[in-house]
């Protein structure tokens, strides 16, 4: 039979504040373990939250970013279990009454535009880490590092408005964007600032009751999440093809393995017993502060796209591309800023300049070629200063050296010979040297110019214009 | 009867508290009493009437993002019952 | 008469007369711990050498000449559910038992900054769960008028020792009545203020919408001093009233002229034992006498109060104690995986009671039972919130009694839960509407005192204040001490 996927992702992310949401300990990652850790995160008997307005503020942004409606009343609450991660055994959430509600969020798979619902926003706390001796299942004993405990959450919930792992991956993608753009979050999925659950469930085509689901937590990367789900796809498929029925269960996927395991055991019971959290007061929001949060947010990934296409001439492709992550639609914009025709600019970030980062492991942010230096590049090139192919070559240089592309062409000489007068003798040379080619090319070939270009070329190190020797070739033979 | 013998022993899941039969029974008898007695609310008519979380018209209680001093390693873990090169130790997490 | 009889404010003229000094007040009441503790038992820790430390810095203060605050040098007890730090703090729980905070509460804070003196961790009922002091872990305090009987609770450490002249003043903290009615059985003078008014921080939560901090001492003028030095905003709780804090003493006015008392005769419940009745309506006589008006005001929904208390008390406790679980403080039980250790922790380490309420609160906020228990009782503390409202559009202060009956014999409701929480009937409306109400003794029933209950307006802690010192004044309870004061 064939079966229709529906997908709802819960996407936690971190907000990048200074502080965690109730206690003054600092949020940064990476700190030796439990050394930013305070009575409150630790919760220790008699210590009391304190909501961090910081975490309020971003929570609206990203509401009003998602086109969310912020409700005027929101509160916390207690969402009640046990777990060593979580010192009081119960996290501070948000339940019925989130801080923002009903927004959505486009995205483009297949050359089609597929708008994706979203269900909420809320705030909540980080609960701390877990180290296992070997596996989860395996360990004799587990080690507890509460400096992530009460690190600000956002959870973003969608619709089950996604039909495929491809789509999920490009919600994502979407969702990273956007909260990198509105400065909110770091979005880092390798050190869990940005974490996914799914909830997947299978239904015949054109069923419109929704099967039973399950819930896959740890798809902690964009290739997790296409995998996971692809493969917990195929063996919700299998147990529905074979007659069996789908448990309502939580599952973990295991990127090692590159399978989804069941997780809750036989004693476990569901059952939050969520109500609201007495030591912290409700928030009302002063609509004249949300339309002023409204007002000051950045261009966001949708429009900066379009307007890279309309202003540019950018495809949508190459648009989409250069703003999916804020970090190159600034590089791409202070580089055109600098003077650089845009086309190229385009090319260069997404050719030579990605290369380069992917191969040295880097992130846009450290790139050591500025966007003022690379737009001072593309000049060179346009000018006809240098090459194409010798600009790759200045490129490689700028990287290593960080200097200016028009202090490398100097140093090194690897100015563009345009001067017809110094480019005819070598010319003549190689016509002299190579009669069989020449033959050739008087005998049709045309094919045969390329080899004598390339000879004229290997003399002048790359260095004359190939346009002037093609014409100088012809004219001469 | 408002709470079974099964219920308890849910509520006892929940809690993570331990019952022995006779803690069960008695436990039951007793929350059973309990319970009796707080039906006297069902005689309330409170159709339309708000709950009440917090008995102040307190709203919008926040700090700002300034950093704090945290607890010096020794004495985040001082009360641990077990700890091993600067964490909390807890037995496996999941059951054989 | 002993220096530990006396009380703060007579202390701290004679201190700053340099008829005393700091060193011999603290001196004394470590002397008639040791006299009289094996009898009463109000002492789970006793902080003796920090105490004379406290005591020596506030002499040295005052032979250079410098003020001291009204608490400087004054001996007292802090109920063991306020974390101090570097002091083992236990909730008179074996969970707790060596608990150590690393950090202080704001009220001893607060207390540290008036130089105040403290004696020691006053014992409780197990996490200020009872009403009679029998359910600490680690011995029943007794009552100083009568060692057979209870001494209330659960602050029944903090009410005995002050009492029992162990201590000056000491704090408890009432979440259904947990000040007033061991102060009611003890004779002795404790006030719940406005819910806010005191910070929470740093006291080991109970019921978190209810919980307030307050003064148990052996006169309102006392009363008034220890108030004064613990209210007041603290950033560290979000529920914490940012209003000024008045001069307490000021309230001080033996005159309730014009004063409208009202009297909710629900609070008269069926079973109160005719003495106690009979007493709080003298005491209104009285009040009336010295120039009060009086007028009957209705709360019809006074009946359901004691359920709404513990379905509201025991949901929250429920989530509050679990952090209990053995794995960053606290008893830690033995078990192969985590579920296990943590189960067998919680069954080890809490007691029956702690147990059951903690089961009652988890049920009521349990799938399926949330409207019909929790939320319901969230509704029905809204009109009994308007009760009160309504009430106070009337009168200034209302009037009632504690408890049902003077103290309980030891032993007498320890098997029956339920007649248990009866007693908090007269206290636990307070507590839900989070209204000020101050407890202050008003007669005797075969040898126990009795309890008057003064309940105030929102932040009107100067109103009940002036009308329970001058009902104090037209009577000299406040003089009594137990008859362990003359052993």
């Amino acid at each position: 039979m064939d079966y229709e996927v529906v997908v709802g992702l819960e996407v936690h992310t971190e907000l990048k504040t200074a502080t965690k949401i109730f206690c003054g300990c600092s949020t940064k990652f990476g700190a030796a373990q439990n050394t930013n850790v305070c009575p409150v995160c630790l919760g220790l008997p008699g210590v009391l939250p304190v909501l961090n307005a910081r975490v309020v503020e971003f929570a609206v942004r990203t509401g009003l970013a998602l086109n969310c409606r912020i409700l005027p009343f929101s509160k916390f609450d207690r969402k009640n279990y046990y777990y060593p991660d979580l010192p009081k055994n119960f996290q501070t959430s948000q339940y019925d009454l989130p801080i923002a509600v009903d927004g959505h969020l486009d995205i483009a798979v297949g050359g089609q535009t597929r708008r994706i619902g979203i269900t909420r926003v809320h705030m909540e706390e980080d609960a701390g880490k877990l180290v296992h001796a070997g596996s989860i299942t395996k360990s004799e004993y587990a080690l507890v590092d509460y400096n992530r405990t009460g690190v600000p959450l956002l959870e973003i919930v969608s619709e089950p408005d996604i039909r495929s792992a491809e789509e999920a991956k490009a919600y994502l993608e979407k969702l990273k964007a956007i909260l990198q753009y509105i400065d909110v979050s770091d979005c880092k999925m390798e050190e869990g600032s940005l974490r996914c659950d799914a909830n997947i469930s299978l239904r015949p085509k054109g069923e419109t009751k929704l099967g039973t689901k399950a819930e896959i937590k740890n798809l902690n990367s964009f290739k997790a999440v296409q995998k996971g789900l692809e493969y917990e796809t195929a063996r919700q498929a299998d147990v529905l093809g074979e007659g069996g029925r789908v448990i309502q269960e939580t599952r973990t996927w295991d990127d090692a393995c590159g399978v989804t395991v069941s997780l809750r055991s036989k004693e476990e019971a569901h059952d939050y017993r969520y109500f609201p959290e007495p030591d912290l007061v409700p928030i009302v929001v002063d609509p004249a502060w949300v339309e002023d949060i409204r007002r000051h947010l950045p261009e966001l990934p949708d429009a900066r796209q379009g307007r890279l296409m309309k202003d540019y001439g950018l495809s949508a492709y190459e648009a989409g591309v250069i703003t999916a992550g804020r970090a190159m639609a600034e590089y791409f914009d202070a580089t055109v800023a600098a003077g650089a025709d845009a086309k190229a600019a385009a090319n260069w970030l997404m050719g030579e300049l990605s290369r380069q980062l992917n191969a040295a492991g880097k992130e846009l942010e450290d790139c050591p070629v500025a966007p003022g230096q690379l737009a001072g590049l593309i000049g060179l090139q346009a000018q006809g200063t240098v090459s194409g192919k010798l600009a790759k070559t200045v490129f490689e240089a700028m990287w290593a050296s960080g200097k200016d592309a028009a202090a490398i062409v100097k140093e090194q000489g690897l100015v563009q010979i345009s001067d017809a007068g110094a480019i005819e003798a070598v010319v003549d040379k190689v016509i002299a040297a190579n009669p069989q080619s020449v033959d050739d090319f008087k005998a049709g070939k045309e094919r045969a110019i390329g080899f004598l270009v390339g000879q004229v070329m290997k003399e002048t190190k790359g260095r004359a214009n190939p346009e002037l020797v093609n014409k100088l070739l012809r004219e001469r033979m | 009867m408002k709470i079974t013998r099964k219920d308890v022993e849910h509520v006892a899941l929940l809690s993570r508290l331990e019952l022995g039969e006779s803690d069960v029974a008695k436990f039951t008898g007793q929350l059973n009493a309990i319970l009796d007695y707080i039906d006297v609310l069902s005689k309330v008519d409170t159709a339309g009437v708000e709950p009440t979380a917090h008995v102040l018209p307190l709203k919008n209680v926040m700090r700002a993002d300034e950093p704090r001093p945290s607890l010096p390693r020794e004495l985040a873990l001082a009360n641990a019952p077990e700890q091993e090169d600067g964490y909390f130790k807890v037995p496996r997490i999941l059951e054989g | 008469m002993e220096l530990n009889k006396l009380t703060a404010h007579e202390l701290h003229g004679r201190l700053t007369a340099k008829e005393v000094s700091a060193a011999e007040i603290t001196a004394a009441v470590f002397a008639r711990i040791d006299a009289v503790e094996d009898k009463v038992r109000a002492y789970i820790t006793q902080t003796r050498d920090q105490a004379l430390a406290q005591a020596r810095a506030v002499d040295d203060k005052i032979k250079r000449g410098e003020a001291v605050a009204p608490l400087a040098g004054i001996p007292g007890a802090l109920k063991d559910n306020m974390c101090v730090k570097g002091v083992r703090t236990t909730c008179a729980s074996q969970i707790l038992a060596n608990f150590v905070p690393p950090y202080d509460a704001a009220v001893v804070e607060k207390l540290a900054a008036q130089n105040a003196v403290v004696v020691g961790k006053a014992n409780l009922d197990e996490f200020a769960m009872g009403s009679s002091c029998e359910n600490s872990s680690f011995f029943a305090t007794r009552n100083p008028w009568d060692t057979a009987a209870v001494p209330g609770g659960s602050s029944g450490g903090s009410a005995a020792a002050v009492a029992a002249a162990e201590a000056v003043w000491a704090l408890g903290s009432d979440t259904g009545g947990s000040i007033r009615q061991p102060a009611a059985y003890c004779g002795v003078v404790g006030l719940k203020p406005t819910y806010g008014r005191v910070s929470r921080y740093g006291l080991v939560a109970y019921a978190s919408s209810l919980d307030q901090i307050g003064p148990i001492t052996r006169d309102v003028a006392d009363c008034a001093l220890v108030l004064g030095a613990i209210a007041g905003h603290d950033g560290r709780d979000s529920t914490s009233v940012d209003a000024p804090v008045p001069d307490y003493a000021k309230a001080l006015i033996p005159d309730v002229k014009g004063l409208k008392i009202g009297l909710p005769k629900e609070y008269f419940v069926a079973g109160m034992d005719p003495a106690v009745e009979k007493a709080v309506y003298a005491a209104i006589d009285q009040l009336k006498a010295l120039g009060a008006e009086y007028k009957e005001v209705a709360m019809p929904h006074t009946e359901y109060a004691l359920a709404a208390y513990y379905l509201v008390a025991t949901a929250e406790a429920s989530s509050n104690l679990a952090r209990y679980d053995g794995v960053g403080f606290g008893h830690r039980g033995e078990g192969n995986d985590i579920i296990a250790m943590y189960k067998r922790s919680r069954t080890e380490g809490f007691g029956e009671e702690v147990r059951r309420r903690i089961m009652l609160g988890t049920y009521a906020l349990s799938s399926g039972y949330y409207d019909a228990y929790y939320l319901k009782a969230l509704k029905v503390r809204t009109l009994i919130k308007q009760d009160f409202d309504k009430a106070f559009g009337e009168v200034d202060v209302l009037v009632a009694p504690i408890a049902p009956t003077t103290a309980f014999k030891v032993g007498e409701k320890m098997d029956d839960p339920l007649a248990m929480y009866l007693q908090d009937v007269c206290t636990v409306p307070i507590n839900l509407a989070g209204l000020p109400a101050i407890s202050l003794p008003c007669g005797f029933a075969a040898g126990l005192p009795i309890g008057l209950q003064i309940i105030g307006r929102p932040l009107g802690e100067e109103t009940i204040l002036r009308a329970a010192y001058a009902f104090e004044q037209a009577n000299d309870y406040h003089r009594r001490l137990a008859p362990l004061g003359e052993v």
